[in-house]
């Protein structure tokens, strides 16, 4: 699995919660979670769940919190995927 | 300073035999039965295998919801989110995006329920905290579980900045909520106010009914006679769901707007009998049926002979006789003298929590357009009610004239509301 397959699964989980539809348009591995595309804080523990379940990893709670942007979402799923 | 006048000036509806005024209007009129059997319901060994249940939702979704709100919604709040958004459009009030930072402080909400979501904490959240899975419940089970889902969704739908919450009294939810969010915009708290009550279609919240042996059980081959309040072969409530709410407005907001107006709300009353005097859990005190309905009158300034037609209860229990006993008592008029008396229950079931809203969207249509709809299946009618046989129309009759309308719902836990709905006047 390379970077762009799975940033391409996040974008698609990310989807349904996206308040900025404008800013799906422009997505980039920089672009902010929260911040650029106005996710809802609260549907982040759900993001989190489609992940595990998309990439049958396991992601704690303390690396999930470090997440911020797209990009930092590929890296820990390519990581967690190669221990898996 | 004298209180405000309160108006309806729009309604939704999502009922079992119609999505939308216009739909139901027909449907009521056509007397079109929402009573199907449901597979579901006798492999869960319920007795009662027929039901009431919107049809055609899942087309509507998209109209209503954001692709993230379709994840965190259920029956409950999908019924009475898009019953409040109709009535929101039909009143041709404006809708704040979701982008642009504004609320309307001057616009509020009161939509109750009786059961809540039962199927979201029957069917997720308690399997996986009985089974130690709690992490994968995610974000959405507290909006969905607690029971005023259904307006908190509907108060950031339409970004309402007034009173929102979720009133609960069994049967009587939804008439409640219309009579308090009534008083509300009566005493200058609100301008504007969606009132009414939505139910989900739960098979947890019905097989209780079941289990007490209050629901029918005697129709499952032939659904669409089963409801059958009045009749001397009443053998229970039919359940039923969906969602009913009247966008409640002071007159001179709706003056300002130029607003339709379908009818005004003259008066209401809630009460509750006490569990006395012949009242009990499920059972109501006529003493305290009567003095709700003869409060309400009295708060509307009408005659009793002034009352053209009494939109009941009357859910097909042995109760029936009881209700109209109740209102003749409180109108003090003879049997030939009363209102016309009709069941809109023989159409729809009981829609419990949503019954009060959706029947009071009848009643205001009804009024608005000069009909009675007809009560199904009391062709055999009860005997204690033979001396009213030619009050109670087994199909459509037609009033222009019509000028008042009284609504009444008892519920559960010996609770009554009494609403009076005029045509409106200047």
């Amino acid at each position: 699995m390379d970077q762009k397959e799975v940033f391409d699964a996040i974008i698609a989980i990310l989807k349904p919660f996206v308040k900025n539809r404008d800013a799906l348009a422009t997505v980039a591995l920089e672009t902010a979670i929260q911040k650029d595309l106005k996710v809802n804080s609260a549907r982040l523990v759900d993001i989190v769940l489609e992940i595990e379940d998309r990439f049958g990893i396991e992601v704690k709670d303390e690396d999930a919190e470090k997440v911020r942007t797209v990009g930092d979402a590929v890296t820990l799923v390519l990581r967690e995927a190669t221990h898996a | 300073m004298a209180p405000e006048r309160v108006v309806v000036t729009g309604l939704g509806v999502v009922a079992p035999n119609a999505h939308g005024k216009d739909a139901f209007s027909r449907a009521l009129r056509e007397g079109k039965s929402g009573i199907r059997f449901h597979q579901h319901l006798r492999d869960c060994g319920l007795a009662c295998q027929v039901g009431g249940i919107p049809e055609g939702i899942d087309e509507l979704l998209p109209r209503y919801f954001t692709e993230e709100e379709r994840l965190v919604t259920n029956a409950n709040i999908t019924f009475a989110v898009i019953a409040a958004v109709d009535a929101w459009t039909d009143a041709a009030l404006p809708r704040i995006p979701a982008d642009v930072d504004e609320v309307d402080w001057d616009s509020g909400a009161l939509i109750g329920t009786g059961c809540g979501s039962v199927d979201v904490i029957a069917e997720k959240l308690v399997p996986a905290t009985n089974a130690g899975k709690v992490r994968r419940l995610g974000s959405t089970m507290v909006e969905q579980s607690m029971v005023s889902g259904n307006s908190a969704r509907i108060g950031g739908l339409l970004a309402l900045g007034n009173k929102v919450s979720t009133n609960s009294s069994a049967c009587n939810t939804g008439n409640e909520a219309v009579i308090e969010a009534f008083r509300h915009i009566r005493e200058g708290r609100a301008k504007r106010m969606l009132a009414g009550g939505s139910e989900g279609h739960s098979k947890y919240s019905w097989a209780a009914g079941d289990a007490m042996k209050v629901t029918c059980r005697t129709h499952n081959d032939t659904p669409e006679k089963a409801s059958r309040p009045m009749s001397a072969t009443a053998g229970g409530f039919v359940p039923g769901s969906g969602a009913g709410v009247l966008a409640l407005e002071s007159l001179t907001s709706a003056r300002e707007r130029g607003a339709r107006i379908y009818a005004e709300v003259l008066g209401g009353h809630v009460n509750s009998g006490g569990h006395r005097m012949g009242g009990s859990m499920s059972a109501p005190n006529p003493e305290g049926v009567r003095r709700c309905i003869r409060a309400a009158i009295a708060m509307a300034g009408v005659r009793p002979e002034e009352i053209d037609a009494i939109n009941g209860h009357l859910t097909a229990t042995f109760a029936d006789p009881h209700e109209i006993a109740s209102w003749r008592d409180a109108l003090d008029l003879a049997p030939s003298k009363m209102p016309l008396i009709h069941a809109t229950k023989s159409m729809i079931g009981h829609a419990l929590g949503a019954a009060g809203g959706i029947e009071c969207v009848a009643s205001v249509l009804e009024l608005y357009e000069g009909f009675v709809h007809g009560s199904l299946n009391c062709e055999d009618l009860h005997p204690a009610l033979t001396a009213y046989a030619d009050r109670i129309p087994h199909a459509t009759v037609l009033m222009p004239e019509m000028r008042v309308m009284a609504k009444a719902s008892f519920g559960f836990g010996d609770v009554n509301g009494c609403i009076i709905f005029r045509k409106f006047e200047n």
